[in-house]
């Protein structure tokens, strides 16, 4: 059914049509709407019986999720930010003991300094974690990404994380289209455990394994993202076949076809990516675009086989590695490895910079001419950058850096952005 | 496409009167998007929201820079925050002010744009008649409608049913229906109020 | 006319089980126990957690029927009994992190209570203990367990309290009592050992969120601690059962003093044993004996340096002022043994 609505609360109606069990929340923005109205559907009873816990911090959030979903419960919970680096430990738990945990993130910038507007450092932090990343372009699509999560997550038992645009997804209203129950029951079927506690059948979960066994663990893990790999296209395609509209899978080409440049991106900047692609072919540019929405597996064969003709490669990511540059860049390399092309990064977006279809239009065109550097800062303001350095230089004592940049700008409240 | 921009402060409903504006849009078949341009804003503070509506589906993300329509919930911003920035030459205006676009001191910037696509609206008066509370953000609508026609007052009535419940759903329906009618009277009118003020005072 | 009979063992007031009737014996005394903490697991010798856990975690599932799972916390509870593929636990049971048994105990409550409503039952008949070492507990912990306790989720937290972080090699936790020697406060300079702190009295703490039942036992009266659980058992919500559990090998203590130092704690006020319901104290452990700390402080190689040469009387009069207190506090001191 069409609705217009918000991202958050289209995400928290499809997370409710997968019938959950056990959903822990604790508040940190902008993931607050998404378990706002989840609890608002418990409450109700709409979704009875569902557990859901105010828990007292991210850290429980996850432990909790942990003890629910080894007893065989379908568990969600959703983060950002701060709020999935204080999980971290049990992030990594989860994925170890392989438990099919769906969890958002509302993607947010990582402090200090403190910011709570969209980028993604916070889920790029944990692409090592062992959980499956999947990337959300618009609100239609992170609704029916939550759907076919929790089919990967329980096929193989392992943990999902579905990223959407902090504000810009999850605050934005938009139409979007609701399955129907019987849709979704029709889709996922009941989570049917590999492992659970049990007192018909006890087990111990949660062993310490030494060096003799601890590697293969970890391979097996690699062997199931490895699975993923194939799996994600087909439950795309099943969903597909079942809702009538794509969404997920591992890549998404959009005028790759002849294309001589292709810009390299995840999230909803894919949008605005496209007017840009849009406006440049008019002008006669070959370019193209690559939306990776599955960043944990890292499709290499896909992206390598959507990439390897190009002649230049354009990275536009939210994220950024100190000290070494793209994050989703380093990966896109090692998918291009032994392939001669030119290849750049601009880093775009970060702490909710706004990323405009004018300023993309601008880097592109400098990329189409090889004259970017191999990385870029978008719309990068040199001039506080600058006289920051200049500061460093000229005194020891030069202060606390984020309040000093604040005060060169002045009043930022009076711009519109 | 049409790019809408909404100023206000906290607590006025900027964000709900963007989103209104895109259920409004729905409700006639139409594509929109409404997003909200966030801070760790509290009440009072300056507070923007953006609509875009069109006929396809919006892919674009950015916020809106050159709007199509400036709906300006709060007066006292006009001189604190640059709420005309990036407004297209054909551009509409909505104020919330008993006051005109003169007494207001907007002269010189209405100069820059179409006299009959600019009005003022004492929406907060509106809104206390009929809700008890100065919340002009529905009531700005049924002024918007009527400026623009482009979205109906039924469709506004609609988004309002569709957001709130009950009474205040209601009340809210009604405050918008009467701002409708005053700017329809108005720029029937043969002094239609604002431009005529401002001519008036022209400096020139 | 009849004359009492003393069943008490020479110096431990410890009933023989020999001398009970077969209903009124311990759950350990009988072959249809649970072995939920089977042998053949990796504690030391003189274990006191492994002793205590093996106690509380039968009488658990005594209570329950079986029907019981347990979270647990890293450490050396955790590392002894499950150096896989060997395990000793024989009910259902899960090791997630070091500070969050408590929320995982959460966890698997709340999926068995959707789960008996799935079945059309009102409560789930399976219940959930979570356990831990007081570093898991008073300090890593912490957070988890009050939120745990704050939203009186059915689960009954244990800690077994061992005073240190002793897994990672005895250093010290906010349970390490003034004085100790750990690897963090070594027995150098002018206050050597621990520092008198403001201490951090979990039981209390418990206490204070006003949850159905708290209770403090010790592994020298192991049958008080099989009566608590079972008791612990009967209620829902949370519950928090604190065991005092000596440790030979952080203590610096014989392997055959297990017992005898526990009993000692309790005998000096070092440990008030009690029980407190909805935040208020229903039951205290009198002192049968009341023996001066010393006598619990020297066999420990923790507080040798207190009694040295010159040693630090006035220290070792620290720790008996607040014994003192203890026994001031809780009304340790039973009248008739009084002065």
């Amino acid at each position: 059914m069409l609705k217009q609505m918000e991202g958050s609360v289209a995400v928290a109606e499809a997370v409710a049509l997968c019938r959950p069990e056990v959903i822990c929340a604790y508040p940190i923005s902008p993931q607050t709407h998404i378990v706002e109205g989840l609890g608002a559907l418990v409450k109700s009873g709409a979704l009875e019986p569902c557990a859901f816990i105010n828990v007292e911090s991210e850290f429980a959030a996850m432990s909790v999720a942990i003890g629910s979903s080894a007893t065989g419960a379908r568990t969600y919970t959703a983060t950002a930010s701060q709020g999935l680096l204080f999980m971290a430990e049990a992030v990594y738990n989860a994925s170890g003991l392989g438990l099919p945990i769906v969890m958002t993130v509302a993607n947010r910038a990582i402090g200090a300094p403190i910011n709570i507007w969209n980028d993604h450092s916070d889920s790029m932090s944990q692409r090592d974690s062992g959980w499956l990343q999947l990337f959300a372009e618009s609100n239609q699509e992170a609704l029916d990404i939550h759907i076919q999560a929790f089919k990967l997550a329980e096929e193989l038992s392992m943990p999902v994380m579905v990223c959407m645009d902090g504000f810009i997804l999850t605050h934005a209203y938009e139409r979007v289209d609701i399955p129907t129950q019987e849709q979704v029951d029709g889709f996922l079927p009941p989570y049917e455990p590999r492992q659970v506690l049990d007192t018909a059948e006890p087990v111990s979960i949660g062993a310490m394994v030494g060096p003799e066994a601890f590697m293969e663990v970890r391979y097996l893990a690699h062997a199931k993202q490895t699975m993923a790999l194939e799996r994600i296209p087909e439950i795309a395609r099943e969903f597909e076949a079942s809702f009538g509209r794509a969404a997920g899978g591992l890549v998404r080409r959009y005028r790759t076809e002849d294309a001589e440049t292709i810009v390299v991106a995840l999230g909803s900047v894919v949008g605005t990516l496209e007017e840009t692609i849009d406006a440049m072919r008019e002008q006669g540019v070959k370019i193209g675009l690559l939306s990776i929405r599955s960043f944990r597996p890292f499709p290499l064969a896909a992206v390598r086989a959507a990439l390897q003709h190009a002649e230049r490669v354009v990275v536009l990511e939210k994220s950024f590695s100190v000290g070494l540059g793209g994050v989703v860049s380093t990966d896109v390399r090692l998918a291009l490895s032994g392939i001669q092309l030119h290849g750049y990064t601009v880093v775009a977006g970060l702490g909710g910079r706004s990323i405009t279809q004018a300023s993309l239009e601008r880097v592109l065109a400098e990329a189409v001419a090889d004259k970017l550097e191999p990385l870029t800062f978008l719309d990068l303001d040199w001039g506080i950058v600058n006289r920051q350095l200049a500061r460093e230089a000229a005194m020891r004592r030069s202060g606390p850096i984020a309040e000093n940049l604040l005060r060169d700008l002045g009043t930022v409240q009076a711009k519109v952005h | 496409m049409l790019q809408i921009r909404i100023h206000g402060r906290g607590g006025q409903g900027v964000v709900t009167a963007a989103e209104l504006l895109s259920i409004a849009a729905f409700e006639q078949g139409r594509h929109a998007q409404a997003f909200p341009s966030f801070g760790s804003e509290r009440t009072g503070a300056p507070v923007v929201a953006f609509c875009r509506i069109d006929d396809r589906p919006i892919r674009r993300r950015e916020p809106i820079l050159a709007p199509d329509v400036l709906i300006v919930q709060d007066p006292t911003l006009l001189h604190q925050v640059d709420v005309f920035q990036g407004l297209q030459p054909e551009g509409y205006v909505l104020i919330n002010s008993r006051r005109s676009f003169d007494e207001l001191g907007l002269g010189e910037i209405a100069d820059r744009f179409r006299h009959e696509r600019l009005i003022t609206v004492p929406a907060s008066e509106i809104a206390l008649e009929h809700l008890g509370r100065p919340l002009p953000n529905a009531v700005l609508l049924g002024g918007f409608a009527a400026l623009s026609g482009l979205i109906t007052i039924d469709a506004v009535a609609h988004a309002i049913d569709d957001k709130f419940k009950g009474e205040v759903a209601a009340k809210n329906i009604a405050a918008a229906r009467e701002a409708f009618e005053v700017v329809t009277e108005r720029l029937r009118g043969p002094s239609a109020q604002t431009p005529t003020a401002t001519e008036e005072s022209r400096p020139c | 006319m009849t004359q009492p009979v003393k069943f008490y063992q020479t110096g431990t007031f410890t009933v023989g089980n020999r001398l009970l009737s077969p209903d009124e014996r311990t759950v350990q005394a009988s072959i249809n126990r649970n072995n939920s903490l089977n042998s053949g697991h990796r504690a030391c010798q003189g274990c006191g957690e492994a002793l205590g856990a093996r106690y509380a975690v039968d009488a658990a599932m005594r209570a329950t029927g079986g029907q019981l799972m347990a979270a647990n916390a890293t450490g050396c509870l955790e590392v002894f009994s499950t150096p896989y593929p060997e395990t000793s636990w024989q009910l259902p049971w899960l090791h997630s992190l070091f500070g969050n048994a408590a929320a995982v105990g959460t966890g698997i409550a709340a999926a068995l209570q959707v789960k008996a409503e799935k079945a059309g039952k009102a409560r789930s008949d399976v219940r959930v203990i979570a356990q831990g070492g007081d570093g898991g507990t008073t300090d890593i912990g912490f957070g988890c367990l009050s939120g745990m306790f704050e939203r009186n989720d059915d689960v009954l937290y244990i800690c077994y309290d061992n005073e240190g972080y002793m897994n990672t090699g005895v250093q010290r936790s906010s349970a390490t009592p003034p004085a100790a020697r750990t690897a963090t406060t070594q027995a150098l300079g002018d206050a050597p050992g621990a520092p008198f702190g403001q201490g951090k009295n979990l039981p209390l703490i418990a206490m204070a969120h006003e949850i159905p039942y708290v209770a403090t036992a010790t592994v020298a009266d192991l049958r008080d601690l099989e009566a608590k659980v079972e008791k612990a058992m009967t209620f829902h919500g949370a519950r928090y059962l604190h065991v005092f559990v000596p440790c030979p090998l952080g203590w610096g203590s014989a392997a055959c003093d297990t017992i005898k130092l526990a009993r000692l704690a309790r005998e000096t006020g070092i440990f008030p044993v009690f029980e407190a319901e909805n935040g208020a104290v229903t039951e205290v452990t009198k002192i049968r004996h009341r023996v001066p700390v010393e006598a619990y402080l020297r066999p420990q190689k923790r507080f040798a340096h207190l009694f040295g040469d010159p040693g630090h009387p006035e220290t070792v009069a620290r720790i008996q002022a607040a014994a003192d207190r203890n026994i001031e506090r809780f009304g340790l001191l039973d009248e008739k043994a009084r002065p």
